[in-house]
């Protein structure tokens, strides 16, 4: 009885250390297929802001740590995160020191050193780089290596919340050795450095085919030798948000797919064929009207939507902003097009909970009436059509979003919202390639905003919203100069913001930064340089044979790609 | 028209007696009579445009109407053809999408074949232009569609959208883009008739009794390649219809609430399997309009072809 104890203990053992070794073994499960169907277009998210370009490269090039699904931050390329407790972070909050894990690689099998750090920092705070991510290098004075494992960053002011550069997706580190020719108005050029990145994550690049199919594979230098599970990955592009959910709910083609804005019934019927899951997380998403405070007639031709163009004709009046966002039924919109996985806001700024606003929630009563008087009392008379006019300016808008059948819902509901206020909407909807793609040769991009208003959805990944609220300042005015680069769609600019942000910046304590930020959301809110509609939920499906899947709204949603398994 | 007289082709067998005065319409009519395909697209084609022009007037709904309440709804008294997702009814949408898609078909139908005649009849009679109008067309035949579509979309947009409003300035934007893009068959098909009845004896005779060379073209070369016009014509409208809903169907063209029937089909794809009659109902017209026209084109061929006509 005991040899047979014994031996069933040893079955077990054998049977144990067999499973676990089936799951530890790098490269055993095959081919993950992965479905973004706006298309990656380039892997460095130093050149684009995009969030597929950003998540696409977050398998290949990684920061030194990472957020959770919960929004902590996690180490990935160090093996501790520097706080003021454990002396990473210096007394008066103006240093932060981190320590690489010793012993990393680089795909290519060169060693991962300080260096590396301290060249992404200066790649991309170099001038003529336009570098998208250069809100994150806010106040860095500099970066001393102080050994190959050490770096550590100085800032010009105190840093409450040092973790901006190489914490999240956005700011991975890149290659030195690979990267040096490529600073400054040589960075787009470096196409093959773009397409082909050497990283320390857990995939290579294979093969790159801009906004079509990324091809990788395991990295056999990454940092945990039984990862990552799958041998190969297959980024693919293309398609719209409703294929997109088919192909892993419905016909199971793909392990998973992004992004899947498509009415709640849609993706509820597509579910119930059992071969996927859908997942939301709720993080700082926020579908927004984006209102042009600049004159974006043609007739301006070059300044078309710039600051030199002027005002615009009726926008620029207070009253009409208000007017229009509180004539928005918020509720219907939700119903219609997002279910659960949205709900009404006012704030541009929803959460985490230490900054989200509750000042301006006058937007989410549905008001029609109260809209009329504001607009009657600014003068705006109905006219013998029902819209209302000034001077002989007609409060007739354009009204332009992305192609997607949830946002052209939208569309029609806000038209039919506004009609009621005496507003003229003309409808208008860019595929998301073009609309997100950021060319500056093409006019129906969201950053040119060649219309008087503009809808889409913008969040920040991570927990601070310091650079994310940066995006306002007047700085980031998107304009020929700066090859219409900047976040600022609304042409906003406000000494009271820049201040704010500027003090912000300086503040250490959590409550008051919460304060801060609240203050400047009610003052986009307020203002109406936005009207905010809908805290979305991001929502994805993966496939049913997929395990280690953990929806993050903080980080890319392929954070964890390495942990990922296929299910027997 | 009923005064161009047709001179039977020379050994035509047995032309009937002419015993008394017939009209080219009357002749042509009772031939196509005898096309049951053809009556009957020509009857489905009419209900078509009938129901089109006045069936708003009978359905009072308002195609734009939103109600969110009301939404994915079956078929029923209120709602014919059920609604949308947004609570539009289907039925007032399908009207409203039918007079903007056939009036784009047929605008455009008219403009590629005045082109495509035009250019077919000088290139057939005047040697001198045949190679270089022919080459033009090769050219344009060469041209990838699509794309240049979304090109000269792109390009004009804007200033047809100031000039006439956005959707009068996209309505003349499809049809002279799908008009200018489709004419090259047409174009060839008459040069090639042209060729052959010029040489025919009653054109020399006219020509050697001094008729000048335009009343020989309207007069005598005109009425005789009817017949391939027509034909291109009913094709042609088909053509124009299903590039719009391609078109919509790209999410280009008329703006997202201005129903047409490709935009229609468009919108219903993600919820065919919630509510079919989404994409069943514009599917049906588009083929219905288009398979119709078909066939009246069919009964128009043989109809205005003095050959088969009085067999």
């Amino acid at each position: 009885m005991k040899r047979f104890t014994a031996l069933a203990a040893g079955t077990a053992v054998a049977l144990a250390l067999g499973a676990a070794n089936a799951q530890a073994e790098r490269g055993s499960d095959g081919n993950l297929n992965v479905l973004y169907w706006q298309a990656v277009s380039v892997l460095n998210p130093y050149l684009s802001g995009g969030t597929k370009d950003v998540e696409g490269s977050s398998v290949v090039i990684e920061p030194l740590a990472k957020y959770d699904e919960a929004g902590n931050m996690v180490p990935a390329l160090v093996d501790e995160i520097p706080t003021v407790e454990n002396g990473g972070v210096s007394e008066d909050l103006k240093s932060i020191t981190w320590k690489i894990t010793p012993g990393l690689l680089w795909s290519d099998g060169t060693p991962f050193t300080a260096n590396d750090v301290k060249f992404t920092a200066d790649y991309c705070m170099a001038p003529d780089g336009g570098c998208q991510q250069i809100s994150k290098f806010q106040d860095i004075e500099s970066i001393e290596v102080i050994d190959d494992q050490t770096v550590t960053i100085n800032f010009t002011v105190p840093k409450p919340f040092p973790y901006t550069a190489f914490v999240g997706a956005e700011t991975p580190v890149i290659q030195k050795a690979q990267f040096e020719n490529c600073i400054g108005a040589n960075a787009p050029n470096c196409t093959e450095q773009n397409f082909g990145p050497h990283g320390t994550g857990p995939f290579k690049v294979v093969e790159f085919r801009a906004n079509d199919v990324i091809t990788f594979e395991a990295n056999e230098h990454y940092r945990d030798p039984a990862k990552p599970s799958f041998a190969t990955l297959t980024l693919k592009g293309g398609g719209d948000a409703a294929s997109a959910a088919r192909s892993v709910l419905e016909t199971g083609e793909f392990d998973y797919a992004w992004n899947l804005q498509v009415e709640p019934e849609v993706l509820e019927q597509m579910s119930a064929a059992g071969r996927g899951q859908v997942v939301t997380s709720f993080g700082t998403s926020v579908e927004r009207i984006e209102v042009n405070l600049t004159d974006p007639s043609p007739d301006k031709g070059e300044n078309r939507s710039t600051l030199e163009a002027g005002p615009h004709p009726f926008l620029s009046d207070p009253a009409v902003r208000k007017a229009l966002s509180i004539a928005i039924d918020r509720e219907i919109l939700v119903e219609a097009g997002y279910g659960a996985s949205g709900q009404p806001t006012c704030n541009i700024l929803p959460a985490p909970e230490n900054y989200a606003s509750t000042n301006v929630n006058w937007c989410l009563e549905y008001n029609p009436d109260e809209a009329n008087r504001l607009l009657d009392e600014a003068g705006w008379a109905p006219g013998g059509d029902g819209i209302r006019a000034k001077d002989g300016v007609r409060l007739s808008l354009l009204y332009q979003t992305s192609t997607n059948s949830v946002r052209q819902a939208t569309q029609a509901l806000v038209k039919d919202m506004w009609q009621q206020i005496g507003v003229e909407t003309e409808l208008r909807n860019i595929d998301a390639a073009v609309f997100f793609g950021g060319d500056p040769a093409s006019p129906d991009t969201f950053q040119k905003f060649y219309a008087d208003v503009e809808m889409y959805t913008n969040n920040f990944p991570g927990t601070d919203p310091e650079a994310y609220m940066a995006g306002w300042l007047c700085d980031g005015i998107p304009s020929p100069k700066n090859g219409w680069l900047g976040a600022n769609m609304p042409r906003f600019c406000s000494e009271e913001y820049d201040a704010l942000t500027g003090q912000m910046a300086e503040t250490a304590d959590l409550a008051a930064r919460g304060e801060i930020a609240k203050k400047m959301n009610d003052i986009l809110s307020n203002e109406g340089a936005l009207i905010p509609l809908i805290h979305r939920g991001d929502v994805s499906a993966h496939s049913v044979t997929v395990d280690g899947v953990r929806m993050n709204s903080w980080d890319s949603e392929l954070w964890n790609v390495a942990d990922w398994t296929r299910k027997e | 028209m009923s005064d161009a007289v047709i001179k039977p082709p020379q050994g035509t067998p047995g032309a009937p007696l002419v015993t008394r005065q017939r009209t080219l319409a009357a002749d042509v009519w009772r031939q196509f009579r005898q096309h049951r395909g053809g009556v009957l697209g020509a009857v489905v084609f009419l209900s078509i445009v009938l129901l089109v022009i006045f069936g708003p007037y009978i359905h009072g709904i308002d195609p734009q109407a939103l109600n969110v309440r009301d939404k994915n709804q079956g078929i029923s008294l209120t709602h014919p053809m059920g609604t949308d997702n947004l609570g539009r009814d289907m039925f007032a949408q399908v009207l409203a999408g039918g007079r903007t898609s056939l009036s784009v078909g047929i605008t455009a139908m008219l403009l590629s074949l005045l082109v495509g005649t035009t250019i077919g009849v000088v290139a057939g009679y005047f040697r001198r232009a045949d190679g270089l109008l022919m080459r033009l067309t090769d050219l344009f035949l060469a041209l990838p569609l699509l794309p240049l579509l979304l090109v000269i979309i792109m390009l004009f947009r804007d200033t047809l959208r100031a000039a006439f409003g956005p959707e009068t300035g996209i309505f003349l934007l499809i049809v002279f883009v799908i008009g200018i893009t489709s004419w090259m068959q047409t174009a060839r098909i008459v040069r090639g008739a042209v060729l052959s009845v010029k040489e025919q004896e009653f054109v020399v005779a006219a020509k050697s009794i001094g008729t000048r060379e335009r009343r020989i073209v309207t007069r005598h070369i005109l009425p005789n390649v009817l017949s391939p016009i027509m034909v291109s014509a009913t094709l042609g409208i088909a053509t124009a219809i299903i590039t719009e809903s391609a078109l919509s169907f790209l999410g280009l063209g008329f703006p997202s609430d201005y129903p047409t029937w490709g935009r229609l089909l468009y919108d219903g794809v993600n919820f065919m399997a919630i509510n079919p009659s989404r994409v069943i109902w514009p599917g049906l017209a588009i083929s219905l309009t288009v398979l119709s026209i078909n066939y009246i084109g069919d009964g128009l061929r043989d109809a205005l072809d003095p050959r088969i006509r009085g067999r």
